[in-house]
């Protein structure tokens, strides 16, 4: 997919900096942005490796594990169709704590494992999407997130004077967006029973 | 809504706070666990690095050529009934597409108009409560060989619908145009 975007990107860059006559910003806005990715990446990593060193901690700690369980009853609201003590539902449950956490690179294997469980719960047809899976995967788009590391790394990088004042106002924003996407799919869920 | 802004202030030192109260509680050794986890955080940089300085080229490129001013050009009549800024479309646009496309968007955002200026704040909000739409769909549904994902599309478009709207509403609200 990124490959096709990319090649269109630098293809149309192109095309239009000939008609545009624009080639000769071209040669130091392409050496310039390279460069600034590496500043952006040496100014964010400290952020980021504060993050994942105290998620460390929660997770030694058992206390990711320990949120799974309490979120039974959401579970349960949710999923109606998966079974209490299925292994989906752990994986599940962790896929949203890290999402709510800000760790969505940590959210993604236990996403592919839930996605597995549900499939084998599938039984009205392999290529179909049941209703748990969509109703994961729309949650899952829509994430609930606590602290949006990366922004706050970002916005530190380019010198806000208050990076962390967007959190606040993130999350009034994304839990709306989930309760209407949640709110949708349990529609959808109840309409086609 | 001044409690929102009190929140943004609490919520990073309290929740380190809690998370290590909690790990010495558990007999955990909080000092290795954490240096581990930055190690691997110091990895996760480096591994994106690659991906970024393509993307922030492939995007610096679009506009210095104009082609990007073009784009917002072709999409302005869109939104020209609101006062929502025209340069945030091609981020939404990227957003539902690929999370790391639209992150060289918003670095180019920052950079040209800083993080704190109206528009700096709006994608700021916006990176939080939107997520990319079909690269997620793609990898998690392509994993177990699914075909036909139903509502999902909808679901997840309406999703980030509703929090372009509230992100640009909060935006006005709590910082001003």
């Amino acid at each position: 997919m990124l490959n096709y975007l990319w090649g269109a990107m630098i293809i149309f860059s192109m095309l239009m900096a000939l008609f545009g006559g624009h080639m000769q910003q071209m040669t130091q806005s392409i050496l310039n942005s390279s460069q600034s990715a590496v500043e952006i990446c040496i100014s964010s990593c400290g952020a980021l490796a504060m993050w994942m060193g105290v998620m460390r901690i929660a997770e030694n700690a058992h206390l990711i594990d320990a949120l799974a369980n309490r979120m039974t009853p959401i579970l349960n609201f949710l999923f109606p169709d998966v079974p209490r003590n299925h292994p989906a539902r752990k994986y599940i449950a962790t896929n949203i704590i890290a999402n709510f956490l800000g760790l969505g690179w940590a959210a993604t294997p236990p996403g592919l494992k839930a996605m597995t469980e549900l499939q084998k719960l599938n039984k009205t047809h392999p290529t179909i999407a049941t209703h748990a899976m969509c109703m994961f995967l729309i949650v899952n788009i829509s994430t609930v997130q606590l602290v949006s590391i990366n922004i706050i790394a970002y916005r530190s990088a380019y010198g806000s004077a208050n990076p962390t004042e967007v959190i606040g106002p993130s999350i009034i924003a994304t839990a709306l967006s989930t309760l209407v996407a949640i709110t949708f799919a349990k529609c959808m869920y109840r309409r086609n029973d | 809504m001044k409690f929102l802004v009190t929140l943004s202030d609490f919520l990073v030192p309290t929740v380190m706070f809690l998370i290590v109260v909690y790990g010495l509680i558990h007999k955990v050794d909080v000092f290795q666990s954490f240096v581990d986890g930055a190690k691997e955080g110091i990895n996760v940089v480096l591994s994106i690095l690659p991906t970024l300085v393509a993307l922030m080229l492939g995007i610096a490129m679009l506009r210095t050529s104009g082609a990007l001013d073009g784009l917002v050009r072709l999409l302005s009549p869109l939104v020209s009934f609101s006062n929502f800024p025209t340069e945030v479309i091609p981020v939404a646009l990227m957003r539902t597409v690929s999370s790391s496309a639209s992150t060289g968007l918003i670095l180019d955002i920052f950079k040209n108009y800083g993080p704190d200026s109206f528009i700096g704040r709006l994608v700021s909000i916006m990176f939080g409560c939107t997520e990319s739409i079909f690269y997620t769909m793609s990898v998690y549904f392509m994993s177990i060989k699914i075909k036909n994902s139903r509502y999902t599309v909808v679901g997840a478009l309406l999703a980030s619908l509703v929090g372009i709207t509230m992100s640009y509403l909060l935006t006005v609200y709590l910082f001003g145009v």
